[in-house]
């Protein structure tokens, strides 16, 4: 999968694997559904594990596994769909995930700054996107008013009154 | 007048950048019309009927008159010589060429202004009491709190794809002047029992297709914890909001489905889990964003002058605009003055280029550089000396804008309709003119006293129809214009939802049976009742019978 992580476009091993299909080989990304149903057949596999969850579905019903997983996906049908900026930051800050936040589906340069400030680190763009391109809306910033739990420091502790 | 620092600067500055870049993108083919579409609308750019339209923000309805003249200098460059003053206390821009926004934007950023998030599914410019600051009646001033939530809200990197838009609205006073309980959010300042200033908080107010008044949610929220229980509401709504049918997705049907109780609940849940801390307001950031708002330089005065009691009883024309267009203002010697943009010449809320700099000019001189605009659509110089009114309802006489109608029937809210908007059914404006040219004898406009008429072209209520004494929302029936009238609508602190008088009327029949309204209720008047009032102790049937009876004597005899 082609995926921006940290600042870079680099091709990584993980594979998006629908809920009927045969497992492959190497790190597979299944769905939440799946990861409840067939965990211990996942986990004792060769390959890295990763779960990807949809707008609709609650972070918390990973919040126990998040140690076994180097890599949770974050489903964005339509980019207008906005339900997993909040899971992103909900596994971040109150879950205190650490692996991997990667945005899958209709990923589009011109949301990546708000996916990255939300604690999501790797974007897997839509099909036949402009990762080059889009690497350059990371930084379309350099301010920002929110603490939101990225690294970013919020203008008002930056003005000195805190 | 809030002052920007670098780091506001910064950031509009920036955004200009990304708007210019991504408008590039969209004209070169490299960016869909679906994908472009959400990026000019947080940046209140729609394409209109004629041309595209631009909605500049006015944060809580506070323009410097260098701002001012910058409005100025966009309608005469950019558009054709006025802007439009909506309800969300913004201005609009009917004509500009989708190319040329970046550089509308640019200017803009050169005063302090933007457009950042007028439109679109996000947190909308934030709202308040058009006499913030200078009202008696004010626990305290709102607008360091609407400057906050600006700020927290900009670019909120989890709000900014919300299920729909999302408009918060803020008070400090105990009259509501600024239609706070139709919001999505609303925030009354109030005291607890130990006399410490906090929030009243109401979610889920908002007309359009299904009009609501707000729900209280909690009783006194501390003012330290204003952003962190704002973030754990938006959460909620963010993650649990309808998103399947746009009619069904604002928070007001979540709030609705979900019982506020039980909203409130989940609300209180979030907020007990969330990392509070991080959003503390801290007295000393406080008293930072304080810091940067400019005050008056006011002079101690004793009470009114002397040479303006005079004039009052030397000139009938300046007393009626001084009693109809003035208000109290919280220092002795000080008024606060609405300019109506409701004059015969021109639409509702318009004002031309030439206008708004004079206005700036007057301002300067008279006002503390300072000009407000009211979600009625009409301006305020917000500090007035006494000794200044005469020469400042002179000016404003000359510029064609004392019109003394402040607060009657002529003082209509009106959205701009088939002339303009996409959307509409029916035209607005039109009916508003009609409205005017109808009801010019002031001492009858007096007689009636306060009447709030608010019309929409559609029921996307962006004239607050709903809320209106009389109510007008324009629809179409097989291509012809009607409009359905409602009585008894409020957006004061006693708001509450107009009553359907009856089937759509024809557009010639509006004014008449305006006027038949009036005639039931000076018949029944008691005292110095309004509109209101009476129609509440009546209720609607006298009124009904009186336009629809007569209809049905005219069928009969015809
Ligand atoms: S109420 Fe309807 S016609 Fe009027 S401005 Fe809003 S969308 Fe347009």
């Amino acid at each position: 999968m082609k995926v921006i992580k940290n600042n870079t476009v680099v091709n990584d091993a993980w594979q998006l694997v629908d809920d009927g299909a045969e497992l492959p080989a190497g790190d597979v990304i299944v769905s939440l559904g799946r990861w409840q149903q067939e965990r211990d057949a996942l986990l004792a596999r060769d390959g890295q594990v990763g779960v990807a969850l949809t707008g609709d579905q609650d972070p918390a019903a990973l919040a126990d596994d998040l140690d076994q997983l180097p890599l949770i996906g974050l489903l964005f049908p339509k980019f207008t769909d906005g339900r997993n900026y909040s899971s992103a930051r909900l596994l971040r800050e109150r879950f205190g995930y650490k692996g991997e936040l990667r945005a899958l589906g209709n990923v589009l340069r011109d949301q990546l700054f708000y996916m990255q400030r939300c604690g999501i680190d790797a974007f897997a763009l839509a099909e036949g996107r402009d990762a080059d391109a889009a690497l350059q809306s990371l930084r379309d910033f350099s301010k920002v008013y929110q603490d939101t739990g990225d690294s970013a420091t919020p203008v008002w502790r930056l003005r000195g009154a805190v | 007048m809030y002052q920007y620092d670098n780091y506001d600067q910064t950031i509009v500055d920036e955004r200009v950048a990304q708007f210019r870049d991504q408008t590039e993108r969209f004209l070169a083919g490299q960016l869909a019309d679906d994908e472009y579409r959400p990026l000019r609308l947080m940046n209140g750019l729609y394409l209109q009927r004629h041309a595209p339209m631009l909605r500049v923000a006015i944060p809580y309805g506070l323009l410097s008159s260098d701002q001012l003249r910058m409005l100025a200098h966009i309608a005469r460059k950019y558009d054709k010589n006025y802007g439009h003053f909506s309800t969300r206390q913004n201005i609009q821009y009917n004509w500009p060429r989708l190319e040329q926004v970046p550089d509308i934007l640019a200017d803009l950023a050169s005063v302090q202004m933007h457009a950042i998030q007028t439109s679109g599914n996000c947190i909308r410019n934030v709202t308040s009491d058009h006499l913030a600051g200078v009202a008696a009646d004010e626990i305290e001033d709102p607008r360091p709190y609407c400057e906050i939530l600006r700020q927290w809200s900009t670019f909120h990197p989890e709000f900014s794809y919300l299920p729909r838009k999302f408009k918060i609205a803020v008070t400090g006073a105990t009259e509501d002047r600024a239609a706070v309980a139709v919001h999505d959010i609303g925030f009354y300042m109030t005291r607890n029992d130990t006399g410490e200033v906090g929030f009243r908080v109401l979610v889920g107010g908002g007309l359009g297709r299904t009009p609501y008044i707000g729900a209280i949610i909690r009783e006194f929220l501390p003012k330290r914890d204003l952003l962190s229980y704002s973030e754990a509401i938006l959460r909620v709504y963010n993650r649990f909001g309808r998103r399947d049918n746009k009619y069904k997705a604002r928070i007001k049907i979540l709030v609705n489905a979900l019982g506020a109780a039980e909203f409130a609940t989940r609300v209180e849940d979030e907020w007990q889990q969330m990392d509070r801390d991080a959003l503390t307001l801290t007295d000393a950031a406080l008293a930072d964003i304080k810091r940067r708002f400019t005050t008056p330089d006011y002079q101690a005065f004793d009470g009114d002058a002397p040479a303006f009691a005079a004039k009052l009883g030397e000139d009938a024309a300046f007393k009626r605009w001084v009693s109809r267009n003035t208000h109290a203002h919280k220092l002795p010697g000080y008024r606060a003055v609405s300019v109506s943009l409701k004059t015969p010449e021109r639409p509702p809320g318009d004002a031309t280029d030439a206008q708004m700099d004079t206005l700036a000019d007057l301002a300067e001189r008279y006002s503390a550089a300072e000009i407000r605009v009211t979600h009625e659509q009409n301006l305020v110089f917000a500090d007035v000396a006494t000794q200044d009114l005469y020469a400042l309802w002179q000016g404003l006489d000359a510029l064609g804008l004392a019109v003394p109608n402040i607060g009657t029937l002529t003082d209509m809210i009106c959205c701009p309709g088939l002339d303009f908007c996409a959307l509409a059914n029916a035209g607005s404006i039109p009916i508003a003119a009609d409205i005017t040219n109808a009801f010019n004898d002031y001492d009858y406009l007096y007689d009636i006293g306060e009447l709030k008429i608010k019309m929409s072209g559609c029921m996307n209520a962006c004239g607050h129809h709903h809320v209106g004494h009389i109510g007008i929302l324009g629809v179409d029936k097989k291509g012809v214009e009607f409009y359905q009238l409602t009585l008894g609508g409020s957006a004061a602190s006693d708001a509450v939802l107009g009553d359907r008088l009856g089937p759509a009327l024809e557009k010639e029949r509006v004014v008449p049976v305006i006027r038949s309204l009036l005639d039931v209720y000076l018949e029944h008047r008691q005292e110095d009742e309004r509109f209101l009032d009476t129609y509440r102790r009546i209720g609607m049937t006298p009124f009904k019978d009186r336009v629809y009876g007569a209809e049905d004597e005219i069928r009969r005899s015809a």
